[in-house]
């Protein structure tokens, strides 16, 4: 699937030149060129590596700017807003004049920036504090997703037969459940009714932020086990692994050397994806506060605490909220931008969609069609192909770019090089 | 247990004494039912809207701008959107005139009051179909760039056919059935209780807040109940999507 937001990254007159370094580098170095010219997956990065800066940097911020607690109730505190001494409850505020209502947001950077939430904390601070757990979560949950679904797949993919039956039906059963239903289900008996989980020597305690990040791992399992074990199986009966078999190489040695680097680029497509995936299904777990732990924050459960404020003080709930998109589209874009990269048959499907109707504006479709009857006869009338004819072989007379030269797949070009 | 399944044909609620599990559920399956249909309406009429726009618009600015934002709806969360749907008019602007129609949160029988029923769904509606709304216009753009570049396209096109019936005929029916595969999975999972997230925010009182409300109170009959009943529309729907391929893409008949 070609995305839009590549679009502008290549300039058409760019694409020739791309042809004589083809023969001197690796494919990931190609992929990293490739991604490094597409200028809006390249901002995603920036602003997905920002977000991560500044939320790891919620200590120093709390410390040094804010000069605040984060986690300790502060009820009775008061702070300086244009000179005057403010209590950070004040009584009686909002609609109903009920109650006590916190401070609104003073956009001072350094001075309760976002306002205090009903227990007279730093909202700001709580807000980069909750990014820390949230992306900590989301990335360890999607790491560890992605790397245990890989080893299940190429076990299940490589050595076939009973395993493969054996494995793929474990990831059945946990397919078969809602996601937010079987993740609720566990969330719930792990934190809410137990101390936490014990397996052996390992104790996790409820407030651990390793329940939900193994949680969340464990849910999304099938959904990244299944393509994976489809590339294991299409690479397994591949020559260069029947070549392997005939040398006598070891199962390990097969399985390492041999099939890995061949479904590595999936596996690298799939993570930044996961991990905007996990992102969200950590903040509606502790958005229904059956995720991360007080006095652990995070994005979700800041929405949570701000339900109640949601009139009053809105910016309790919006901050997080904001911040969630924020990080979630950078890394859906990142992940359409990588695997454009990774994948540039995709690219150049849209590529040919982009000529078809530069020819049907020109009015030289026919000029084509003769051409590609006469290039290829007997072909014009077939129903679907599993390929798409390639675009590039007929030359019509009127262009609007010149010929992109056809692409090489990633796995097509490693095969080159396996031994 | 077993006893009270195979004869009394019911289970009683543990935190709700007394209370019989399948009059729970069969109560609040018209709130989800609603819910889900509504919603269902909006996305897919918008969904088609957006992925052929942008599919016939390619080249110009709209499409980047129109997957930028579907890309925007993917990435928000369906219960902070629900939130700030509710700032806007429950809060300061409820009394002006643009929103003063709207009832306060939760869920009125349509028997009861049509029309309230209407005011009080069309927030939720249009929250929950956000996300998905973003999600199918990119999958039906996407399918239909690569629908465009088979043959029989370009055989639809050499028959001299009008674009519009190229597209509309050939282009548009064939990405159908990723389409309606895709919805009847998603539509299934909804109306078994998967918009919990949404009927929490809004306070509809529908399957997924009693399968919520169950789950934390470790409600057990309750909760089997509804993983059942959940199960079933899956499975209903699984059928059903089955059924309709068969009528899109004439090639599965025969099998």
């Amino acid at each position: 699937m070609a995305i839009a937001l590549t679009e502008s990254a290549e300039p058409p007159g760019q694409a020739p030149d791309l042809e004589p370094e083809i023969s001197g580098r690796s494919p990931w170095a190609l992929a990293g060129r490739r991604l490094w010219r597409n200028r809006i997956a390249m901002a995603a990065l920036v602003l997905f590596l920002l977000i991560i800066a500044v939320s790891f940097a919620a200590p120093l911020y709390a410390h040094d700017i804010a000069k605040v607690n984060a986690f300790a109730n502060n009820l009775s505190g008061t702070t300086i807003i244009h000179g005057h001494r403010v209590p950070l409850l004040q009584q009686g505020g909002g609609l109903l004049k009920l109650g006590e209502t916190p401070i609104g947001p003073t956009w001072d950077i350094s001075n309760y920036f976002l306002g205090a939430d009903q227990q007279g904390r730093d909202v700001m601070a709580r807000v980069l504090y909750g990014g820390r757990s949230s992306l900590e979560i989301g990335i360890g949950s999607a790491v560890f997703c992605c790397v245990i679904a890989t080893v299940i797949a190429l076990i299940a993919g490589y050595f076939g037969g009973i395993i493969d039956a054996a494995l793929s039906r474990l990831m059945d059963i946990i397919w078969a459940f809602p996601v937010y239903l079987l993740a609720i289900s566990i969330s719930t008996v792990l934190l809410t009714t137990s101390n936490g989980l014990s397996i052996g020597p390992l104790h996790l305690v409820a407030t651990s932020l390793w329940l939900p990040t193994l949680i969340i791992a464990f849910i999304y399992l099938p959904y990244v086990y299944r393509p994976i074990r489809g590339h294991v199986l299409s690479v397994s009966e591949k020559e260069f692994v029947q070549a392997g078999i005939a040398q006598g190489a070891s199962d390990v040695r097969l399985i390492f050397s041999d099939i890995l680097p061949n479904i590595v680029s999936v596996v690298i497509v799939l993570l930044p994806l996961m991990i905007a995936t996990t992102i969200l299904t950590e903040s509606a777990l502790s958005f229904l506060s059956i995720g991360v732990q007080p006095p652990n924050a995070s994005w979700g459960t800041i929405i949570s605490d701000g339900q109640d404020l949601l009139y009053t003080r809105p910016w309790v709930a919006i901050a997080p909220g904001i911040m969630i998109v924020l990080t979630v589209l950078a890394l859906n874009v990142l992940g359409d931008g990588v695997r454009d990269a990774l994948d540039p048959r995709a690219k150049l499907r849209a590529d040919a969609v982009d000529r078809a109707r530069a020819l049907r504006h020109h009015g030289a479709r026919v000029c084509d069609l003769l051409q590609d009857a006469r290039h290829r006869p007997g072909q014009a009338d077939r129903g679907s192909q599993p390929e798409p004819a390639d675009p590039g072989r007929d030359t019509p007379p009127v262009r609007s770019r010149p010929p992109v030269p056809r692409p090489v797949r990633p796995d097509d070009e490693e095969d080159l090089h396996q031994p | 247990m077993m006893k009270k399944i195979f004869i009394s044909r019911d289970l009683v609620s543990y935190s709700n004494q007394g209370q019989r599990v399948i009059p729970e559920v069969t109560a609040a399956a018209p709130a989800t039912l609603s819910l889900v249909f509504g919603a269902a309406v909006i996305w897919v009429v918008m969904a088609i809207l957006m992925g052929v726009g942008a599919a016939v618009l390619r080249g110009t600015v709209l499409d980047p701008l129109l997957m930028i934002i579907a890309l925007i709806g993917i990435s928000m969360p369906v219960f902070w959107v629900g939130e700030v749907v509710n700032l806007v008019p429950q809060s300061r602007l409820h009394h002006s005139f643009l929103f003063s129609w709207v009832p306060p949160l939760g869920y009125t029988p349509f028997t009861q009051n049509p029309v309230l029923w209407f005011k009080g769904l069309v927030f939720p509606w249009i929250t929950l179909s956000i996300m998905y709304i973003g999600f199918y216009a990119r999958v039906l753009r996407a399918n239909l760039l690569e629908i465009q570049n088979e043959d029989y396209i370009r055989t639809a096109r050499a028959k001299g056919l009008t674009e519009r019936r190229v597209l509309f005929r050939h282009t548009l029916r064939t990405s159908m059935i990723t389409f309606v595969s895709l919805f009847g999975l998603d539509f299934g999972v909804l109306v078994g209780g998967g918009a919990l997230l949404t009927e929490v925010v809004f306070a509809i009182h529908g399957v997924g807040f009693l399968t919520y409300q169950s789950l934390t109170g470790l409600d057990l009959p309750v909760i089997m109940t509804t993983v059942i009943y959940g199960a079933f529309f899956i499975v209903l729907a699984n059928t059903l999507v089955d059924i309709a391929y068969a009528g899109l893409d004439p090639r599965v008949r025969p099998a």
